[in-house]
């Protein structure tokens, strides 16, 4: 009774409350338009802790804030700038200094040596939110490693705020060339995702092409043509050693790439005028047949978990992509745009397939998601090829050739956004690259 | 009915009687024609009336000046009593003789005669002011007026003033070393929608801050989320049923005869606000550093406002998320509170006396239209 009276009193009391408009709870907005710039970050100095550590912090500042600037989404606010000074790693961070001139990530790091180890330590802070983004972290290593230091810090501080994995502690192998166009001179060559660093695998007696990492990043497959016809090889990247794989006589063996078992190497073989996709146990030294089509089946990828092969072919007449399962089996086209698709790759997220276009005699680079939707072109020139995918999936490398008698491949990096399109820095003409997994 | 009866009945009679009698049905008489005398024309006669009739030759002079009715009216004798004409008292049917006495009028001046110009007589132009200038460039003869307004429209607001006087530029003064803030010329930033006196104005700033009440469930709540991110897989034991609707029922109660319902009251923000503050804050929305997963992600922030228009930090909190992992919902919901603190460090543009309106505010920061560009 008591509880009706109490709820006719409820209902009621609009009647004896101060009279208002009606009010549906807070202003609500949506805002879906936004901007995209790089995020202002500062990075000063890394405090050197010993005598000896300031020459190495200095560097190590430095290629902290390239690998950041590289990437397109970060824009480093000159040191003439700062206001606020570091002078203790432990110091209490003084926002309003750094709020003052836009920043709105800053990195504190330290660097002490002892003996050859040096060690390098840092913090993130979100200069708006007032707070630290994440905790310290600390990499030590040898001296004669301070680029990979400085990477596994640059990669932390990618990741901390753009939620992606990074991709600066990572290799890059592709095919040095030198020479003339008519007698061009290739290499195998392994160096730092920025182009430093560079080693070379072989030697200019034999051509080589198409070297593709495992998926531990210690071991390479590439195409030689030492013999007079292609051929494939496995190169053990510790021990520089290298083994034939598939040694069949009357074949051609080409475009290989491991599966994400790292124990399996899909490849083309070409035997009495007929091209298709093979499947080779390294263990066991197995071979399967995934494909039978008369038609050119070649350039196969696996997807990340190893389920499905993406690979092109000219059965219908002209050159599309097409998937199938990893045991071979009926094939499904994927791509089905004006123009010939070639050589594609899986992104190591799983979600898209980047690829090389050819249409009314341009070249592209380009991804689509693994049904053929969506497809995007990113790149446009006389000549775009072979793409290969960060270890994060946001970044593509890939050849591109200038026309003409001088013309020479270089290596370009792209964001899948299309935007961020550099050269990247290597040592004379590169092409092929093939981008390693994240080193340990 | 009888009267009626007898009435129609001697009506129908008469009138029966006065056809039969009254020679309604006698044929009239043959109509007289009526004879008009005609004449002749030759063709010499016919062809000079039919010919075109020459234009009119136009005198050089103008005829005399027919007297105005002022005049006619002066140049009448004067009437006397002693002349009128004797009225008898006996309505006769004789006409009166004609007065023998003729007027006088040897004493009134002759009628000047119309003196015809063909030039402009000079007429006296008013005194050419400012005022009068006619502005309104010479198109030739106006065409008449098709129809005209019932009531005059109201006069259009002046474009631009013209100031009476010109007044000459202040020199600076050689002993102010300090330099001004440059002030643009624009018009005001905002249009009041309508008048508001001084005394509203005055009234209005002094009760706002009293009667503000500041809701105190959200904060609470969020404050409570926030702090524990993790939720405690044993929650406290709930009251009775019972004894918690009852503590509800109460509770509303009591809130609503208290009055303290915190609802804003006044007008809500119209769409042009809206509008502008949804450009300021996406305006400093960078997602160029979110990651291709955070980009798929919608969040909703809250936020509470200061009445000068500068969020609360400590109050922003992400409310909800959709379309990925949390972890990709932190960094956008980063990247929104990034352009909650960065625009709003001046105080975004809202109106202030809807400060009721926009104190607590939600936004929904939806980066779909930005995931592919």
């Amino acid at each position: 009774m008591l509880r009706n009276l109490l709820l006719l009193l409820a209902m009621a009391s609009p009647l004896i409350a101060p009279p208002a408009i009606a009010q549906d709870g807070p202003l609500r907005i949506e805002i879906d338009e936004g901007v995209i710039e790089p995020l202002p970050f500062a990075a000063p100095t890394f405090i050197a802790e010993t005598p000896r550590a300031a020459v190495l912090a200095e560097e190590i500042t430095r290629i902290v804030a390239a690998d950041l600037v590289g990437t397109g989404l970060f824009r480093e606010i000159p040191r003439e700038a700062h206001i606020g000074r570091v002078t203790s790693f432990n110091s209490p961070v003084e926002y309003a200094d750094w709020r003052a001139i836009n920043a709105q990530a800053l990195v504190i790091g330290a660097v002490n040596t002892d003996g050859t180890n040096v060690t390098v330590k840092f913090r993130l802070f979100d200069v708006f939110a007032n707070a630290p983004l994440g905790d310290g972290l600390q990499f030590g290593g040898n001296a004669a490693n301070i680029r990979r230091l400085a990477h596994k810090v640059a990669d932390q501080v990618y990741s901390r705020i753009t939620g992606e994995g990074g991709y600066f502690d990572s290799r890059v192998v592709y095919v040095a060339e030198s020479g003339p166009k008519n007698a061009r001179q290739k290499r195998l060559a392994v160096m730092d995702y920025d182009g430093a660093n560079t080693r070379y695998l072989t030697d200019a007696a034999s051509i080589v092409l198409a070297p593709r990492f495992s998926p531990n990043g210690d071991r390479v497959l590439y195409t030689s043509y030492e013999t007079g016809f292609p051929r494939i090889y496995a190169l053990d990247l510790n021990r520089l050693t290298r083994r034939a794989l598939d040694d069949q006589p009357g074949t051609m063996t080409f475009a290989p790439r491991f599966a994400p078992d790292g124990n399996t190497v899909v490849f083309s073989l070409a035997q009495g005028g007929n091209t298709d996709i093979y499947a080779l146990n390294l263990s066991t030294g197995a071979r399967q047949r995934l494909t039978s089509a008369a038609s050119i089946e070649t350039a196969p990828s696996f997807s990340p978990d190893g389920r499905f092969i993406v690979y092109e072919s000219d059965q219908s007449g002209t050159q599309q992509l097409y998937i199938m399962s990893a045991n071979g089996g009926e094939a499904r086209r994927i791509s089905f745009g004006k123009g010939r698709y070639g050589t594609p790759v899986w992104s190591p997220r799983g979600d898209q397939i980047a690829f090389t276009k050819q249409y009314k005699g341009r070249f592209h680079i380009g991804v689509m998601r693994t049904d053929g939707s969506e497809e995007r072109l990113l790149t446009a020139s006389f000549l775009d090829e072979g793409p290969t995918w960060a270890p994060n999936g946001r970044v593509i490398m890939f050849t591109r050739e200038t026309a003409g008698a001088g013309g020479a491949p270089a290596l370009y990096s792209v964001d899948i956004t299309g935007r961020n399109l550099r050269r990247v820095a290597t040592q004379g003409a590169g092409s092929d690259p093939a981008w390693s997994p994240l080193l340990p | 009915m009888n009267t009626g009866v007898i009435i129609s009945g001697t009506g129908h009679g008469l009138l029966i009687l006065w056809m039969l009698f009254g020679g309604f049905f006698d044929q009239p008489d043959e109509a007289e024609f009526t004879a008009t005398d005609v004449s002749i024309l030759s063709e010499e006669e016919f062809l000079a009336l039919t010919a075109p009739a020459r234009a009119p030759s136009i005198a050089t002079e103008a005829p005399e000046a027919l007297p105005t009715p002022a005049e006619r009216l002066a140049a009448l004798p004067p009437p006397t009593p002693a002349e009128r004409p004797e009225v008898s008292s006996e309505p006769a049917p004789v006409v009166p003789p004609a007065p023998e006495v003729q007027p006088d009028v040897s004493d009134l001046a002759p009628v000047p005669e119309a003196e015809a110009r063909d030039d402009l007589p000079d007429l006296p132009m008013p005194p050419a002011t400012e005022e009068s200038t006619n502005l309104v460039p010479d198109i030739g003869t106006a065409r008449p007026v098709a129809r005209v307004a019932p009531t005059p429209s109201p006069a259009p607001p002046p474009e631009a003033e013209v100031a009476p006087v010109i007044s000459e530029a202040p020199k600076p003064s050689e002993e102010a070393t300090e330099a001004q803030p440059e002030e643009t010329a624009t018009a005001p930033e905002e249009a009041a929608p309508e008048i508001v006196t001084e005394a509203e104005v005055t009234q209005e700033q002094g009760a706002a801050p009293a009667s503000s009440i500041r809701p105190t469930a959200r904060p609470a709540r969020i404050a409570r989320r926030e702090e524990a991110p993790e939720p405690t897989p044993a929650p406290p034991t709930p009251p009775a049923p019972q004894d918690a609707a009852r503590d509800d029922v109460a509770d509303a109660v009591a809130q609503a005869l208290s009055g303290a319902g915190t609802a804003p009251s006044g007008p809500p923000l119209t769409s042009g606000e809206k509008d502008a503050f949804r450009l300021a804050v996406s305006r400093c929305w960078n997602v160029g550093s979110l990651s291709t997963e955070a980009l798929k992600i919608t969040v909703v922030v809250g936020v509470e406002m200061t009445p000068d228009g500068k969020p609360r930090n400590e109050t922003i909190r992400l409310l909800s998320h959709s379309g990925g992992s949390d972890g990709a919902a932190r960094q956008t919901y980063e990247s929104a509170r990034r352009a909650i603190i960065r625009c709003g460090a001046t105080g975004f543009k809202l109106p202030k006396d809807k400060f009721s309106r926009w104190r607590d505010i939600e936004m929904t920061f939806n980066p779909e239209k930005m995931r592919i560009r």
